[in-house]
Formats: C-alpha cells, sequence, structure tokens
C-alpha cells in the first residue's frame, strides 16, 4: 500500500469517524446518562456507569400515565400516517397521471405551504382547535400533523408515480383496470419503495413533532411522548436519568420500523417495464 | 368485422393532429399508418383504442359504435413499442391480467395462458419476470398479452423499433405469419417505410394529420400519388429535378436538364407548358460508360457499398442524381458515364402542389 492511499484512507475514514460521532454521539451520551445510577448522574468521571442501573428505565415504565402517552404516540402517529395515504395517494395519482387543470400551479401551492414557519400557525390553529372543542384531545394533534404530512406526501408521491412510465398506465387501461384497478394493480406495487419511505418520513415526523403536540395538548389525556418527556420536571429536581431512559424508550419503535422496512424500500423495482 | 372510420379528427390545442375523412379498414386486413414522427399515427391508434376521445368523428366495428366504449369494452388488443409490461408480475401473470380483469373462470386463464405462451415459443420464460428477459422475449409476451384476448382489432404502435436488425427482421416475419394464422384485423404503426411496405396489405402514408394516399405497398411505390409520398418510400430516395412540361402538335415532352424527352402524345394541357418536378426512382437510372452516345454524360462524384450493390452519386447540370448498380460492375470515383432513363419510369408532380401527374395518351 503506497502512502497516498493510505492517506486517502486515513481522511475518509477520519471524515467518516466524525460525521457518527457527530449523529450518534447524543444518542450514545443519553444512553449512558439513562444507564447511571442517580448518585453519578451529575460526577464525571466515571464517564461509563459504574455499575450500569435500569432503575431510570423502571422508574419511567412504573410512572403514572406513561402507557398512556405512549398509546397517544402511536395512535397520532399511526392515524396521521394513514390519514396522509388516505389522502395522499389518490392526489398524488391525479396529479402525475391525469390531466388536471392548474397542476403546476397546485404542486407550487403545495410546496409553498410545507414552507410556513411551524410557529406562525401554532396561535391560530390553537384558538380555532379550542372554538372547535377539540383542544386538548388526540384529534387535534392528528389533523394538525396530517395537514402539515399532506403537502409532503403528495409532492413526494406525484413524483413517484411520475416515474412509472405512461405505457404501462395506458396498458392498463386497455386491460380493463378503472382508475382504481389500476392504482391497486400497478401503480401502488410499483411505487411501493415510494409508500415505504413516504410513510416511514410521515410517521416519524408525527412521532417526534414537538411544537404543535405541546401547544394543543393539556393533559396526559392527549399527550405525546416528546411532550411528556420535556414536562418530566420534578418539584426540587430535574430528573435526567428518568429524561434520558424514556427518550431512549421513545426512540426505539422508529428505529425498529427503520429496520424492518428497509428490506422492502427495493430500487429498480420498475425495471424491465419498458424497453431497456 | 370493418372498421368504418368517419370524419375523424382530433385537435390538440391550436394544432389539427389527425383528420380523416373516411375510411375502411377490412376485416382481416393488415393495414399500415406510415408517415414521419408528428404525422398522427400514433394518435389515430390511440383514438381506436379509445386512449384519447376524438374532437369530432365516428368510430365503428361492424355494427357497433366504439366511441363511447372505454378502451376494454372495444374488442381491441395494444402492443407498444415500450412492450409495456407490467414489471412486478410474472410473464403468466402479465399474459393472465386482461382475462383475470374479465373475470374469466381460473382454469380457462390457465389454459389460455399455456396454449398462448407455447405458440409463441415463451413457455419456458412463463415464470420470470420482465426485467429477466431479453428484448425480442419481452416483445413476445407483449404480442402474448394481446393475442390471449381473442381481440377483433390488433394496433400495434412501432412494436419493432427497440429491437436490433436481425430481431427485427425476424420479428417481422413472425408478425406476417401471427396475422395469417389468427386471421385478425390487424393495425399497425410505423415510421419505417420499409416495414411498411413488406408487411402490410394497404398502407396509408400520414403527413400532417393527413392521409396522403391509402393505397397497397405496390401502388404507393410504383404511383406515388404526390411528390411527398414519392420521397417518402425507397431507399436510396428517389431523385428529384425540376423540369418543364411542353405540349405540341408532335405531342407531349419533358424538357429535363437540356434533353427533350418524348414522353407522350397529344395531351389537353394548356397552357401549352407547365412547370413540373421529375421524379426518378435510382433503380430506375441505367449508367453507361462514357462510350455510349446516348443519354445524359455524367461523372461519378462519389461511390457508396452496400453489400451487393453500389450507390452512385453523380450529377446532372449542378444537380445531384444517385443511381443504383450491381457493385461488381467496377465503377470508380471520377470515371465518365452515361445515364439514361426510360420514359415510362419518370415521375411527374405538379411543381406548385405536388400533386401526381398522368398524362392520358390522346389516342386513346
Amino acid at each position: 500500500m503506497d502512502w497516498k492511499q493510505l492517506l486517502r484512507w486515513l481522511a475518509g475514514g477520519l471524515l467518516l469517524g466524525l460525521f457518527v460521532s457527530f449523529a450518534l454521539g447524543p444518542f450514545i451520551w443519553q444512553l449512558i446518562t439513562a444507564l447511571k445510577p442517580a448518585g453519578q448522574l451529575a460526577q464525571l468521571p466515571p464517564l461509563l456507569p459504574a455499575p450500569p442501573t435500569a432503575q431510570h428505565f423502571v422508574a419511567v415504565l412504573g410512572a403514572p400515565g406513561f402507557l398512556r402517552v405512549a398509546a397517544n404516540s402511536v395512535f397520532v402517529a399511526v392515524t396521521t400516517m394513514l390519514l396522509a395515504f388516505i389522502l395522499g395517494v389518490p392526489a398524488a395519482y391525479a396529479l402525475a397521471k391525469l390531466q388536471v387543470g392548474g397542476r403546476q400551479v397546485i404542486l407550487a401551492a403545495l410546496l409553498c405551504f410545507s414552507m410556513f414557519p411551524a410557529i406562525a400557525n401554532v396561535a391560530p390553529l390553537y384558538l380555532l382547535f379550542i372554538h372547535l372543542g377539540i383542544r386538548d384531545s388526540v384529534f387535534a394533534v392528528v389533523i394538525t400533523h396530517s395537514v402539515f404530512a399532506l403537502p409532503f406526501t403528495v409532492w413526494t408521491l406525484t413524483n413517484f408515480f411520475q416515474e412509472i412510465p405512461n405505457d404501462l398506465y395506458r396498458a392498463a387501461r386497455i386491460d380493463g383496470c378503472s382508475h382504481g384497478g389500476i392504482l391497486r394493480h400497478v401503480v401502488l406495487p410499483l411505487a411501493m419503495p415510494g409508500l415505504v419511505s413516504v410513510g416511514l418520513l410521515v410517521f416519524i415526523f408525527s412521532w417526534n413533532e414537538f411544537l404543535y403536540s405541546f401547544t394543543l395538548t393539556a393533559t396526559e389525556r392527549s399527550r405525546t411522548l416528546p411532550v411528556a418527556i420535556a414536562l418530566f420536571a420534578g418539584l426540587h429536581e430535574i430528573p435526567w436519568g428518568e429524561i434520558a431512559a424514556a427518550a431512549i424508550l421513545a426512540t426505539i419503535p422508529t428505529v425498529v420500523l427503520v429496520f424492518l422496512f428497509q428490506r422492502r424500500i427495493i430500487s429498480g423495482l420498475t425495471a424491465g417495464a419498458v424497453k431497456g | 368485422m370493418d372498421l368504418d372510420i368517419t370524419n375523424l379528427s382530433k385537435q390538440f390545442k391550436d394544432q389539427m393532429a389527425v383528420q380523416i375523412p373516411s375510411l375502411t379498414i377490412r376485416q382481416g386486413e393488415f393495414f399500415t399508418f406510415v408517415g414521419p414522427s408528428g404525422s398522427g399515427k400514433s394518435t389515430i391508434l390511440n383514438l381506436i383504442a379509445g386512449l384519447e376521445q376524438p374532437s369530432t368523428g365516428l368510430l365503428r366495428l361492424g355494427e357497433r359504435l366504439l366511441n363511447d366504449l372505454p378502451p376494454h369494452k372495444r374488442d381491441v388488443a395494444f402492443v407498444f413499442q415500450s412492450y409495456a409490461l407490467y414489471p412486478h408480475l410474472t410473464v403468466s401473470q402479465n399474459l393472465a391480467f386482461p382475462l383475470e380483469l374479465a373475470h374469466i373462470p381460473r382454469e380457462t386463464i390457465r389454459h389460455r395462458v399455456q396454449e398462448v405462451s407455447s405458440s409463441l415459443g415463451i413457455a419456458t420464460l412463463v415464470d420470470k419476470r420482465p426485467a429477466q428477459l431479453s428484448g425480442g422475449e419481452r416483445q413476445r409476451v407483449a404480442l402474448g398479452r394481446a393475442i390471449i384476448r381473442h381481440p377483433h382489432l390488433f394496433l400495434f404502435d412501432e412494436p419493432l423499433s427497440n429491437l436490433d436488425a436481425p430481431l427485427r427482421a425476424q420479428m417481422r416475419k413472425e408478425l406476417r405469419q401471427l396475422h395469417q394464422r389468427l386471421n385478425t384485423t390487424f393495425i399497425y404503426v410505423t415510421h419505417d417505410q420499409e416495414e411498411a411496405l413488406s408487411l402490410s396489405d394497404r398502407i396509408a402514408v400520414m403527413q400532417a394529420g393527413r392521409i396522403q394516399q391509402c393505397d397497397s405497398p405496390r401502388a404507393v411505390y410504383g404511383q406515388p400519388a404526390n411528390r411527398f409520398v414519392a420521397s417518402f418510400f425507397g431507399s436510396p430516395p428517389m431523385n428529384f429535378f425540376p423540369a418543364e412540361l411542353q405540349a405540341s402538335p408532335e405531342g407531349t415532352f419533358v424538357q429535363l436538364a437540356g434533353r427533350r424527352l418524348h414522353i407522350g402524345e397529344l395531351s389537353p394541357l394548356s397552357p401549352k407548358t407547365m412547370a413540373v418536378t421529375v421524379g426518378i426512382r435510382p433503380e430506375d437510372v441505367r449508367i453507361r460508360r462514357e462510350s455510349a452516345s446516348e443519354g445524359w454524360p455524367m461523372r461519378i462524384s462519389h461511390l457508396e457499398l452496400h453489400g451487393g450493390q453500389t450507390y452512385l452519386e453523380l450529377s446532372i447540370e449542378g444537380l445531384p442524381l444517385t443511381a443504383v448498380e450491381r457493385a461488381d460492375a467496377g465503377y470508380r470515383p471520377g470515371e465518365e458515364v452515361r445515364a439514361t432513363v426510360g420514359v415510362e419510369r419518370l415521375h411527374l408532380f405538379d411543381a406548385q402542389t405536388g400533386a401526381r401527374l398522368t398524362l392520358k395518351a390522346s389516342g386513346q
């Protein structure tokens, strides 16, 4: 191995190491904190918990309302994802494959809409939900998340659907598909990688979203995990150990989902449809 | 069942894509629409298939009016240039797809898939997906998906243009055989004049959305209706020269490149002279060595060898002329030769309109 190659290898490794520690550093710190006995929390050294303890996890899981809040989070994220699909898939199909008047304007409007800073909408939405009488309910959170997930869903899926060759769509019509049939038999199977990616991203967005969930909820009846974790503060001290443990627990579902569906994001599924 | 087209037109924004006053495609015919890209030939196919709605006009298949029927109720099958196979389905699933949508019993479907795949020589491929197939195999599957429905009309949109030359020649032959075997109407669209000539019973030559000529391959090649049709067919293409048609008591003459050719008896031409374009097919030009005394003296500027034939690039009075000779005739660039053309081989076109001129011999 000549020195040039070695240098390149070292530089690459260094960059990679920097990136990984930047991405994983906070998470590892969190993990260490979650496993440290209460007494060592504010001490350094020891860097590593000695001995590691599950006391914070036990405390979190046993805390009143934690399971309720976790269930809220699951409900909000799953429902948001389903709503985004139910409304977004037909819209994206129409924009991608039908002759829709003002197509460009609609797409541009969607993009503009998703560029509004979140904070600008908080107050109006808060007032709106008070008037509707659904403040402090999971539905308020679901509606808000869906409204923000939809432009992204429609925009991304439109692009995925456009990738599907027009001849396939024409062939399906000749073969006897209605629009629903084309969606079911041709578009959805071929856009599966896109659907999986969009679904995951929407789920993660909704799972992690804090600002709206914080504003629109008031009690454990409707709170989601990020809000609950932020409100963990104790009477006299901030329970860092419990916060860290809860954060770790909250991260697990998204990591599991990503690993589960990663296999489904198969690229090149459309290969062989046309010429090639 | 004949396909009757009446007053068909399709307008895209401010452009008339297709305009056909009247056309009947007969039961069992191999009918080809040929023309350059943008001539409206694919649009016609889409209109027949129901993938697009006509701006005006009626489409009738036998007694049935097609206009208001959705594509799958028209009894037509479509073979796409891109094959348009469903990439997520296997070959047999691709073949079965239209039948499943038509709610045909499972057992019948299985039987037909078997029958079609073995008749097309793809029986060993039924469990593969399109991505695992070669271009020719994909083309066969696409054909199979059309055949399996037993349609009344087959529509082909440039089905061979993605294949390489040897495969294309073979598929051409197979298409012809398939047509004979099925005895169903084939409507075929291509931009390839050779393909049109070799496959079709009848050809409609399209330009700018209109049919320029609709006739047998022999007729569109031998008696082109206008200059466009004449220039579209033939390789190398027809030679064109400006000339003058002259009527005199001695008969009708063409004044062409310094020579006056007697082309017929008296004709009722009026006025007495007329500007024309003379068309000469390269294979109609006879080349002789300089020692001959007849014909136009010319010099060979360039030779192009095409296997058994040589294309000779010549010029008359600065105008290029292409001739075809046997390759073993041994001509060389720079050689002086003489060229003759039988007057009966000349094609005359109105210089203004481009329409074919036919002179009636006055004696008859």
